[in-house]
C-alpha cells in the first residue's frame, strides 16, 4: 500500500534498538516514541503485541508490560531526578528517609530529646518531601507490578533459593543484616545508589563518583564471595 | 529563575515528593531493577540491567540538569570530596547491597511488588542501621567522617571550564559503554 511505502521518520533513540517500527507518519512524533516503546517491551501475554486496527500498539499494553527496555526505564528515572532538582531543589535520594524514620521511632520511645541529638538535628526526623519519595516508590512499584499482573508475595527470591535453600528464616536474617549494613553505610557515605550514584553523578560530583565506584566494588566483592564466583 | 516559593511550601513539597516517588518506583519496577535476581546478577557481572538503567538515567539527568542550570533554574547540591566518608561508607554500603540484594530505593520498590524479605528484613534493617549510625555519629563526625577532605566539588568547577565541555564527553563515554555492552551481548 502506498501508505506503507511512505518514508520512515523514526524516533532515533528508540528505533536504533529495533529498526523498522516507526512506519507511521499519520501520527505526531510523541505518538511514535510511545509506539516504539511498546514494541521494545516484553508484553504480558507472551511476546506478541496486540495491535489496533491501524497497526498501532495500545497504550494499555505499555502499562501492562512486565518489563520495559532498561534504556526507557532509566530515562524515566533521569526525568524524575531532574524534576526533583527543579521542583524540590533537592537531589533525588532515598537513604535519608530511613534515618528520619529511625529518629521518629526514637522520639516515640525517648521523647523530644531526640531533637537535640547531633545527627537528628542535622537531618530533621520529620516527614517531609524526601520521606514521601520512599512511600511513593512503594506505591509506584505496586501500581506497575499490579498492572502487569506480576505482584506476588514472596519470602525467598529465586536466585537466593538456588544458592542457599528455601528457608525463609535464613533469608530474613540475611536481609536484616544486609539492610543494617546498607542503612549504616548509606548514612556514613552520605547517600545511596540514587543520591550519589544517579543524582550526584549527573551533577558531575567527584565525591559521588567515588562513592558510586565504592558501592559497586564492595557489592561485587561480597556477592562473588557469597555466591562462589559463578562464571569466573 | 528558581521556584523558591514552591521549594518553601511544605504541603506542596509533600505532594511533589510523593509524585516523584511514584514515578521513580514505577520506572524502577518496569526496568526490572526491583528484582533481587537482577541486582545480584549485576553484582555477579552476569546481568547488566542495573548498569543500563543507571547510565540511561544519568545521561538524561545530566543533560537536563545542565540545561536547566544554564537558565539558573536548578542549583548544584554537592559536597567536597571526603574520602573518609565515601570510601569507607561506600564499601560498607556495598557489602549490604550484596547481602540484601537491593539498595535503599530498589528495596522500597521490591516491597511494592510483594517481596516480604525486603519489607521485614531490608526495610527494618535499614532503619536499625541508620539508627546505629546516628548513635555513633557524635563519636566520628569530627574524625574519620571528615578525613581526606579536598576542596573539590564538580569536575567542571575543578577544571574551570564551561560544563558542556565535560557533559558532552561524559555522555559520549556513557553511550559508548552501553554500546559495548550491546556488542558484547552482556
Amino acid at each position: 500500500m502506498a501508505r506503507d511505502a511512505a518514508p520512515i521518520s523514526p524516533s532515533p533513540f528508540l528505533s536504533g534498538l529495533k529498526s523498522g517500527i516507526s512506519r507511521d507518519r499519520h501520527h505526531p512524533a510523541w505518538w511514535r516514541v510511545v509506539h516504539d516503546a511498546g514494541a521494545i517491551c516484553t508484553c504480558r501475554r507472551g511476546s506478541s503485541i496486540r495491535r489496533t486496527a491501524s497497526g498501532g500498539v495500545k497504550m494499555m499494553d505499555i502499562l501492562t508490560a512486565v518489563r520495559w527496555s532498561p534504556y526507557l526505564a532509566g530515562a524515566g528515572i533521569g526525568l524524575m531526578a531532574i524534576l526533583s532538582f527543579f521542583l524540590a531543589d533537592r537531589p533525588l535520594g532515598c537513604s535519608t528517609a530511613f534515618a528520619k524514620t529511625s529518629g521518629m521511632i526514637e522520639r516515640v520511645v525517648r521523647g523530644e530529646q531526640v531533637d537535640t541529638h547531633p545527627y537528628y538535628r542535622k537531618i530533621g526526623p520529620y516527614i517531609d518531601g524526601s520521606w514521601m519519595v520512599v512511600l511513593g516508590i512503594v506505591i509506584g512499584a505496586f501500581v506497575s507490578a499490579s498492572l502487569s499482573g506480576t505482584f506476588d508475595l514472596t519470602w525467598v527470591p529465586s536466585r537466593w533459593e538456588e544458592a542457599f535453600g528455601s528457608d525463609p528464616l535464613l533469608r530474613w536474617a540475611a536481609a536484616l543484616i544486609g539492610g543494617m549494613l546498607l542503612g549504616f553505610g548509606a548514612r556514613w557515605a552520605g547517600g545511596c545508589t540514587s543520591g550519589h550514584g544517579i543524582s550526584g553523578t549527573l551533577q558531575l560530583s567527584v565525591n559521588s563518583l567515588i562513592a558510586a565506584i565504592c558501592f559497586f566494588i564492595g557489592g561485587i566483592a561480597v556477592a562473588m564471595v557469597l555466591f562462589g564466583f559463578p562464571g569466573v | 529563575m528558581m521556584f523558591t516559593s514552591l521549594h518553601r511550601n511544605k504541603g506542596a513539597q509533600l505532594l511533589i515528593g510523593l509524585l516523584i516517588g511514584i514515578g521513580f518506583g514505577f520506572f524502577l519496577q518496569k526496568g526490572g531493577v526491583t528484582e533481587y535476581d537482577v541486582i545480584i546478577g549485576q553484582l555477579l557481572l552476569t546481568d547488566f540491567t542495573v548498569v543500563r538503567v543507571m547510565l540511561s538515567a544519568v545521561i538524561v539527568g545530566m543533560i537536563g540538569f545542565y540545561l536547566l542550570k544554564g537558565g539558573e533554574m536548578v542549583a548544584i547540591h554537592c559536597r567536597n570530596v571526603t574520602l573518609g566518608s565515601v570510601v569507607i561508607g561506600g564499601l560498607i554500603f556495598g557489602a549490604g547491597f550484596a547481602v540484601l540484594g537491593w539498595c535503599p530505593g530498589t528495596v522500597a520498590g521490591a516491597v511494592g511488588q510483594g517481596f516480604l524479605d525486603a519489607l521485614f528484613g531490608g526495610m527494618v534493617g535499614m532503619v536499625v542501621g541508620a539508627g546505629l549510625f546516628a548513635w555513633v555519629y557524635p563519636r566520628i563526625s569530627e574524625g574519620i567522617l571528615k578525613a581526606g577532605e579536598f576542596e573539590v566539588r564538580t569536575i567542571p568547577e575543578v577544571l574551570g571550564v564551561n560544563p558542556w565541555f565535560v557533559v558532552i564527553p561524559f555522555v559520549v563515554i556513557m553511550i559508548g559503554i552501553l554500546w559495548v555492552l550491546e556488542v558484547m551481548g552482556l
